[in-house]
């Protein structure tokens, strides 16, 4: 599947030409330092699944960007090696390609920065330094081969680089478009979507006020606005302490401690969100904007997978941010958040809304357990 | 603290005054030469909370302040203390003031207070007074001559006896471009007071004048302006480093008049654009860096914010902190002779008005 994604939809054979990108996405964008090939893409594939970049043998990104489970893993906060758990639910995978910024908090600008950071955290690969990753790389003669091929570079003189643009360009070929929305809006196909999945199109545009950070544009949607916002989930962790933990997170960040091993390891200070990064008051809490395609099979939702399904998460912005319309708001909360007063027709419509964003070649991945093109 | 620690603290845990971008240049500046003088302060302002029935206020207002409260308790080092700029009511009612000083005992840390005319139309100030105090006070810290003035009186014969009632002439007073309106001042009283309060500093003293109202003209129509500003400004004079921080219009501003530096405070509740009409008054022209662009009405805070204030050396930096937006930096120029926006000063680095069509 995954190679058919690639070559219906990306550069081909490296002649720099662009194929037409799915229904209702924009072309990939690929770096200039950087240009796809098959076989660049074909050796980021086998890194993405290798389970023996991990410390005990068991962990690969595929771990936790399963493509049977739309490249998520299912669990509320991500588990890795020696069952050992995160902080933050695994977003998907599938179009991150758009990405300004990756992980939830933004803290790596590029997918080649964000696969740096896994196989190194105590909480997910758990090896102790890209030194041993990349031990166990050039210890695999098949791997020697491949990157010479693709990048020219022998045994010893393979680096983080390398292996982080294959894995890029291999997360390149994962997009996915042209839903029951995108026929729908984009060609006018006026049966893609049924009656309530359009009414709840009117309450995603207006009433619900889910497209100013969820974006749809003129010709294509990524359902995403490249922003942060703190949304009210996971503040009553850290209610009343935001100011110590605040300050703690800064002193150790400042004493020389990773943030991805910070964010990741401790609970409290992965409720402070985008100020980990920027250090700007105006950013606790805030997490970046998700894309929605596909969110049908996400589940759970929210940076720190604290709800269930879609219908939690409608009524948690219906309640302007709480999961219960008598919880405290966070004193911290976003401008664009408040409560909306949907009824719960429309909030039913609304959630059949969400589901007509499933591209179809996701759904055949999941209903295959991953195995059918 | 010593300048060891202050510098120290910076560097690490002291982090979030660090964080809020100050050049590191700057920081030397600040924390190097004078340090006995040097200090931080908050400065919120402009809430107009609105009261609408029994316990209920406008939430958009409310989230503004809310947040601002909450921003500013996360700062470390803590600040030496807190303004509030003026205008926490919306119509002067004993309900709103009542409910911004609940949502403001949230502060961490002492706050000072300036009255703003949505405080003091309805009951001439009398509700505020009754929580607060007086409206018109000085007091000195760590070396720099504070001076709060009531710079929202207007004309006896307006205030006294144009109007039926105290919640029309609230009503009035709130109006923008209201050609009933009536301009802003400081007034006789308050001056001779003020030109005894300062007899007694040393010209040599730094000082800092809070006021709601700029005390420059810069617009009549929406009272960016101040009708006895030149009588004030003549009071300053003799002071060598002399900071006026104003609220009211709800925008960054920044200004030198002689020896007078000027800079205004961003509100929590809503945004002010510029008036086109600035354009008339060259000779009192604030320096316009960036422009304010209408807000995203999504986002409630768009376009709003709060500051805290570097004191070093006698000289004012404002921090402003702009939720959704970058933050800025008006810091004093010594070269220049004035404050200037830190980013946005060279023309080139400037961001473009938005046309409208």
């Amino acid at each position: 599947m995954i190679r058919q994604i690639a070559a219906a939809f990306i550069f081909i054979g490296g002649t720099g030409s662009l194929h037409a990108a799915p229904l209702g996405l924009p072309p990939v964008p690929i770096p200039a330092d950087n240009p796809q090939t098959p076989e660049k893409i074909a050796l980021g594939d086998k890194l993405f699944h290798d389970q023996r970049i991990s410390a005990d043998g068991k962990v690969s990104c595929a771990t936790c960007h399963e493509k049977s489970k739309a490249f998520t893993d299912h669990k509320p906060v991500s588990e890795g090696f020696k069952g050992l758990t995160g902080t933050r639910n695994a977003p998907t995978v599938i179009n991150s390609a758009y990405m300004k910024t990756l992980f939830l908090d933004g803290r790596e600008p590029d997918l080649e920065g964000q696969s740096k950071q896994p196989p190194v955290n105590p909480v997910e690969g758990g090896l102790p330094d890209h030194d041993a990753e990349l031990a166990i790389i050039r210890n695999d003669p098949d791997y020697v081969t491949a990157f010479r091929e693709v990048f020219g570079v022998d045994r010893e003189h393979i680096t983080m680089q390398e292996v982080s643009r294959a894995i890029a360009s291999f997360e390149r070929t994962i997009v996915a478009g042209d839903s029951p929305f995108d026929r729908y809006y984009y060609s006018g196909k006026k049966d893609a979507m049924d009656a309530a999945q359009v009414r709840g199109l009117k309450v995603f545009l207006e009433q619900g006020r889910c497209v100013s950070c969820h974006r749809i544009e003129q010709t294509q949607a990524l359902f995403m606005d490249h922003r942060f916002h703190n949304i009210g989930v996971g503040f009553k962790r850290i209610r009343g302490k935001e100011a110590e933990t605040a300050a703690a997170f800064l002193k150790s960040k400042h004493g020389g401690a990773d943030i991805d091993h910070t964010v990741l390891t401790n609970r409290n200070m992965s409720e402070i969100g985008r100020f980990a990064v920027t250090e700007n008051l105006t950013q606790v809490g805030a997490f970046k904007t998700p894309t929605l395609r596909n969110i049908e099979f996400t589940q759970p939702y929210m940076h720190d997978g604290s709800l269930e399904t879609l219908e939690d998460v409608v009524d948690f912005y219906n309640n302007g941010g709480r999961v219960k319309d008598t919880d405290p708001v966070s004193a911290f909360l976003s401008g664009g958040i408040r409560p909306l007063d949907l009824s719960n027709g429309q909030k039913k419509d609304l959630v059949a809304f969400l589901r007509a964003l499933t591209s179809p070649s996701v759904k055949a991945q999941v209903n295959s357990g991953g195995n059918t093109p | 603290m010593s300048r060891i620690d202050r510098r120290e603290f910076l560097k690490r845990g002291g982090a979030l005054l660090a964080a809020s971008s100050l050049p590191l240049s700057l920081v030397d500046v600040a924390f190097g030469k004078t340090s006995e003088q040097n200090f931080t302060f908050a400065y919120i302002s402009d809430s107009h909370l609105t009261h609408l029935k029994g316990r209920e206020f406008v939430r958009n207002w409310d989230r503004g302040l809310i947040r601002a409260i909450a921003e500013a308790n996360l700062m470390d080092p803590r600040p030496d203390f807190v303004f509030y700029g003026g205008d926490i009511a919306q119509l002067g009612k004993p309900e709103e003031i009542d409910h911004g000083l609940e949502l403001l005992g949230a502060l961490r840390g002492d706050v000072h207070y300036v009255m703003g005319e949505h405080d003091y139309y309805l009951d001439l100030g009398e509700h505020w007074r009754k929580r607060l105090g007086p409206d018109h006070y000085s007091f000195d810290h760590k070396g720099v001559h504070f001076v709060v003035l009531n710079s929202i009186r207007t004309f006896d014969d307006w205030t006294y006896k144009r109007w039926p009632s105290g919640a029309e002439r609230m009503h009035q007073m709130a109006r923008l471009d209201n050609p009933q309106g009536s301009p802003f001042m400081v007034g006789e009283q308050q001056r001779a007071w003020l030109k005894d309060d300062l007899d007694k500093v040393s010209k040599d003293t730094p000082l800092v004048v809070m006021s709601h109202s700029p005390l420059q003209k810069i617009y009549k129509g929406w009272n960016f302006w101040t009708e006895d500003a030149e009588q004030v400004q003549a009071l300053l004079k003799p002071f060598k480093k002399v900071n006026v921080l104003y609220g009211h219009v709800h925008q960054i501003q920044t200004n030198q008049i002689g020896n007078i530096s000027f800079n205004a405070a961003m509100a929590t509740a809503w945004p002010w654009p510029y008036p086109a009409t600035y354009k008339q008054q060259a000779s009192y022209l604030p320096r316009l860096t960036v422009n304010m662009n209408r807000a995203d009405p999504f986002f409630e805070r768009d376009a709003t914010g709060w500051q805290f204030i570097n004191l070093h050396t006698g000289r004012v930096d404002v921090n402003y902190l702009l939720p959704g937006n970058q933050n800025r930096v008006v810091a004093w120029d010594d070269k220049a002779g004035r404050p200037a926006d830190t980013q946005f000063q060279d023309t080139a680095s400037r961001i473009p008005p938005q046309t409208h069509y």
